[in-house]
């Protein structure tokens, strides 16, 4: 599924990459422990996550990943939104918790390990 | 794009070609933020700063009946009618394309008649999109360097080039980067760009892949435990060889650093969703061969070794 139908069906903000909702969503990921994400996830993910300081974007070039949803709302650190708009890291805000984005996703079919 | 300066005459043509190839599409911003009528100026201004836009369509159900602008906005901020709906303010003339015209058209439009964003709509009169001015050309160039790229990496690859022959047997080429301790803000630039350079030479992605996520946690490592070091991704024809060097302070047990969930980060570090204790580890099960000494208060050397494909290794981190 693309990303950009992953953000409408969920409502969620697109705060950096808007060129890059084409992106395909292989399967998903969830997680705060920049190391476990490393290890675990797989390219083509997305990653949900609380993490919003600009490092999120160095790991998801490295892993590969089709993009971030940032959960619990609030404002993105500006070097965050920055340097994804750089890398081309499409992050998605989401007001929800993880618990409750990785069921609406799991509902649409996006599956982890 | 009506300049005719000689030097830049064949790079016009071929953008102005690329506007007549490219549909509005293609080139546009999938429509995600709109308003209705009944919304009020301020709700309007509020919704454009935090999506850093300058303008929305206004829709009643699915169709599209105007545009409301930070210029309208701005005027109603001034007539003290931010309470005003947006029904009674917005432009109800509004110039649109079609998703599937050429973008040139897009261009065109833009052109002549001066308006900040140019709502896009399917065949069905539905609003699917939205275009600035800068985005048919911004995305033209970025289509021409991407199939630039392309085209360079199948020349390459038609001649048969490798790194072997880039670089002739025996040479390599070597990534150097400096560390700085505690640099959470520049925290992962050095194997990003590592990434981007590794990958450019057209080796094995997954090794790619696992070399940098090696690098990543090196570098890490240098940023939360050391007063800096420096980083080295070292490309040979056969394999990806990544070192981080410290000049201290040291591990006092490195059997004990190696076990999974071991850390000493400092909570702040922690509590940014580093320091996990899984490192090490990370290094170790991306690299095909592993090496780690230290010595306290001399400092660390971390090697890692990723084989590229010939190995008939399989990506196991890319499943």
């Amino acid at each position: 599924m693309k990303l950009i139908e992953i953000a409408q069906r969920l409502g969620l903000k697109v705060e950096a990459g808007v060129d890059h909702l084409e992106n395909e969503v292989r399967g998903g990921y969830a997680g705060d422990l920049l190391s476990c994400v490393m290890a675990r996830a797989k390219t083509g993910d997305l990653w949900v996550t609380v993490q919003r300081h600009p490092n999120i974007v160095a790991v998801a070039v490295l892993v590969g990943l089709a993009g971030i949803v940032v959960t619990e709302g609030g404002n993105i650190e500006p070097a965050t939104l920055e340097r994804a708009e750089q890398e081309g890291i499409p992050i998605l805000v989401s007001s929800a918790s993880a618990f409750r984005v990785v069921g609406e996703l799991w509902d649409l079919g996006i599956r982890g390990e | 794009m009506r300049s005719r300066g000689a030097g830049t005459r064949t790079q016009l043509t071929k953008l102005e070609e690329l506007l007549r190839e490219l549909r509005v599409e293609e080139v546009m911003t999938r429509r995600l933020v709109s308003v209705s009528g009944d919304f009020t100026m301020a709700q309007v201004k509020e919704l454009l700063r935090k999506h850093r836009i300058s303008g929305v369509p206004v829709l009643e159900g699915e169709a599209l009946v105007g545009v409301v602008s930070i210029e309208d906005v701005t005027r109603a901020l001034e007539q003290g009618e931010m309470g005003a709906k947006v029904r009674d303010r917005m432009s109800r003339e509004v110039i649109t394309v079609f998703a599937d015209e050429p973008a040139v058209e897009a261009v065109k439009r833009f052109a002549h008649t001066k308006v900040g964003r140019l709502p896009v709509l399917d065949r069905g009169g539905k609003v699917v999109g939205i275009l600035t001015p800068g985005d048919p050309v911004g995305r033209a160039f970025r289509v021409m360097d991407l199939r630039y790229r392309e085209q360079e990496q199948q020349r390459w690859q038609q001649k048969g080039l490798g790194l072997e022959d880039l670089l002739g047997e025996g040479a390599s080429l070597v990534l150097r980067f400096r560390v700085q301790g505690e640099d959470f803000a520049g925290a992962g630039k050095a194997s990003v760009q590592a990434k981007r350079v590794l990958g450019r030479l057209g080796l094995d992605p997954g090794a790619v892949r696992r070399a940098t996520i090696a690098a990543y946690e090196a570098e890490m490592n240098l940023i939360i435990h050391t007063r800096g070091g420096e980083l080295t991704l070292e490309a040979t024809p056969h394999s990806v060889v990544v070192e981080a060097v410290d000049k201290g302070p040291g591990i006092v047990d490195v059997e004990q650093a190696l076990q999974p969930g071991f850390s000493t980060a400092p909570e702040w570090v922690c509590e940014m969703g580093f320091g996990a204790g899984m490192g090490l580890n990370n290094i170790q099960s991306c690299a095909d061969e592993f090496e780690i000494e230290s010595e306290v208060g001399r400092g660390t050397r971390v090697r890692a070794v990723v084989h590229l494909s010939q190995s008939g290794r399989k990506d196991r981190l890319n499943r």
